[in-house]
């Protein structure tokens, strides 16, 4: 048993609390300590992606109970990746929150942890109410992060979306309960063993608990009809806690992979393929409303929000192929939407500090301090959100249609992701004319009460996720030989279910 | 007993279904509880229905109830607690802050950032 695979949820779980009952009242204590967590999941993940690599799943029994009783956390190249994304991330808004944003409010850095906590948690279980448990973990620190700072527009659109998510979770609970009534189990791997096992008789409650599973995740990844929570929240939400949500949108992607590959993929007998009729068309959908928002939104955060949800159908869109080149596109394309969402989210938070009484609404408006290194910043970002050359969203477009190209839905695929890719650029293009270029023709300055709070290290935590996103395009090569291994690995089932089981 | 469970968990869904959709935060509040209410009975009754059977091995047993959906339940009862506090209090402070309860967003507020205060 490697007892590596558990520091990642302990770390947080241990940082938290030290922060809320020992350095609460001093803030400089208090970052220290969240950046020193960061950085050791930081270092984690490598760590854990390195054992990761040579294409064994590791498990971890909780308790070292017996299989397939006790709980398990699993090990695998899929959860070794978004477990580094997931510590990149973190460390870098963490970065940027430290220049100020952290005093908004009061614990911060604590929620913070248990953020990231239930984050890892959920890339790392191998267990479906465990997967529940580990959402609301990551869900109820959420609702602390999103009204961070307070401020009416932001409570309500908090108490939204904490409805929603309740929701989400109760749905969420009958799925599993359908799941254990019909199965008998909840561990994943011997889920797979018994899917395929289930009587005709049973075989309706078992598809209705696999649809609401996917209706639950469809939530969490923003997929139409379910992403109408999104824009409001994200847009609402405090510049940090929209990038640093980013990835909250691919945890409802990881599920899904995971499940449908591992569960109810293939090697499911009457159940295979259940997910990929449902997901796909749902994909494309949700990728024409996010690119159509992106055209017809009125601040900047709304369209990064949209963007979001737009880059959402583009990597689910080549989820639902479920063939291990689209696999390995969708997570090329998963790693460049995260960073490059979080880097826009950022921007759009260095602005508003910038333009008091506007924030971000696309007005034309004198200009503002730092206009000129803002708007490269965006320029940047925005290419790589809207998926031209020469950023990583232009090659992970690239893979993603390269991959669907002898699939049945080749035409519509092709056809969506090529027109919603150009809505999108006008749409970006729009903002930042509006926001930047058209400023310089109005005289005048808007000015800020003293100097902006986001300062020189904001700047850094921008440059880091654009940096991020040129490695990402420079070592495509390594980085899509080790995609191209991770997703053979998930559909080679039984490895996995062998390493949990035996 | 399978018809009392069986539409005891509909009422109770139907009944917070209803109440979400209104527009305000109290009976959206109230729906939430009924419905997680449905989805505790839900939970229970998935180890199947049985009477007088022992969840625990005993010599006498002739057969035994399934004792993970309890623990399942509890797990569900204690978060669903957790969360309605917290969505109580969140739409609390929502109302004293914008002297309004709806539950939806303006158009207006739709657009607005947050004041950066």
């Amino acid at each position: 048993m490697n007892h590596w695979i558990i520091l990642p949820i302990l770390v947080p779980a241990v940082v938290a609390p030290m922060i809320v009952l020992a350095v609460r009242h001093d803030i400089v204590l208090a970052r220290i300590f969240s950046v020193a967590s960061a950085v050791i999941m930081l270092l984690l993940g490598g760590i854990l992606m390195g054992m990761a690599a040579d294409g064994q799943t590791q498990m971890y029994a909780l308790g070292n109970w017996p299989m397939p009783f006790g709980i398990v956390l699993v090990l695998d190249q899929l959860s070794a990746l978004m477990l580094v994304l997931t510590a990149v991330l973190g460390l870098v808004v963490l970065l940027y929150a430290i220049d100020g944003w952290d005093r908004h409010g009061r614990h911060f850095h604590a929620l913070f942890q248990l953020q990231l906590m239930g984050i890892n948690g959920a890339f790392l279980t191998g267990d479906l109410f465990n997967l529940f448990v580990f959402f609301e973990i990551l869900l109820i620190a959420s609702y602390g992060l999103m009204v961070h700072g307070g401020g009416p527009a932001r409570m309500r659109a908090g108490v939204q979306y904490v409805i929603v998510n309740l929701v989400g979770s109760s749905v969420f609970l009958v799925a599993i309960g359908l799941i254990y009534g019909v199965t008998g189990t909840l561990n994943m791997a011997d889920l797979a063993v018994r899917v395929p096992e289930v009587g005709a008789s049973e075989q309706a409650l078992l598809q209705t608990g696999a649809l609401l599973l996917l209706l639950v995740f469809g939530v969490k990844a923003a997929l139409v009809p379910v992403h109408f929570w999104l824009p409001g929240t994200y847009a609402l939400a405090p510049a940090p806690v929209a990038a640093l949500f980013a990835i909250m949108t691919k945890v409802g992607a990881y599920s899904i992979i995971r499940m449908y590959t591992l569960v109810f993929g293939d090697g499911a007998g009457e159940m295979a393929g259940i997910a990929a009729d449902w997901l796909l068309p749902a994909a494309l959908v949700t990728l024409v409303v996010g690119m159509v928002g992106v055209l017809a939104s009125r601040s900047l955060g709304q369209m990064v929000s949209f963007g979001v949800i737009g880059s959402m159908g583009t990597l689910l869109a080549a989820v639902a192929l479920f063939t291990p080149a689209a696999l390995s596109a969708g997570l090329y394309y998963l790693l460049h939407s995260t960073l490059a969402a979080a880097a826009l989210f950022l921007i759009v938070g260095l602005v508003v500090d910038r333009r008091p009484g506007l924030g971000d609404d696309l007005v034309v408006a004198p200009t503002f301090a730092q206009a000129g290194l803002i708007a490269g910043g965006f320029f940047l970002a925005a290419i790589a959100m809207v998926g031209m050359p020469p950023l990583a969203g232009f090659l992970g477009k690239l893979l993603i249609l390269d991959a669907a190209r002898d699939t049945d839905a080749v035409v519509w695929i092709w056809s969506l992701i090529l027109a919603t890719s150009l809505l999108a650029i006008i749409g970006f293009g729009r903002g930042g004319s509006t926001l930047f270029w058209k400023s310089s023709a109005v005289a005048g300055r808007l000015e800020t009460d003293g100097v902006p709070e986001s300062g020189a290290l904001s700047f850094v935590a921008v440059g880091l996720l654009l940096a991020a996103l040129v490695f990402l395009t420079v070592f495509a090569g390594p980085v899509t030989g080790y995609l191209d291994a991770t997703a053979a690995q998930l559909f080679e089932t039984r490895s996995y279910i062998g390493a949990v089981l035996d | 007993m399978e018809f009392i469970v069986a539409s005891s968990v509909g009422v109770l869904t139907a009944a917070g279904v209803y109440l979400l959709l209104r527009a305000r935060t109290y009976p959206v509040i109230l729906g939430l509880t009924l419905l997680t209410y449905a989805v505790n009975f839900f939970l229970f009754a998935m180890g199947r229905l049985s009477v007088n059977l022992p969840p625990v091995i005993s010599d006498e047993a002739l057969g035994y109830a399934d004792p993970l959906p309890q623990a399942l339940v509890l797990t569900a009862i204690v978060i669903s607690f957790g969360m309605t506090a917290v969505v109580v209090a969140m739409a609390l402070r929502a109302y004293l802050e914008s002297d309004s309860d709806h539950v939806d967003l303006s158009r207006s507020e739709g657009s607005e950032k947050a004041d950066h205060s």
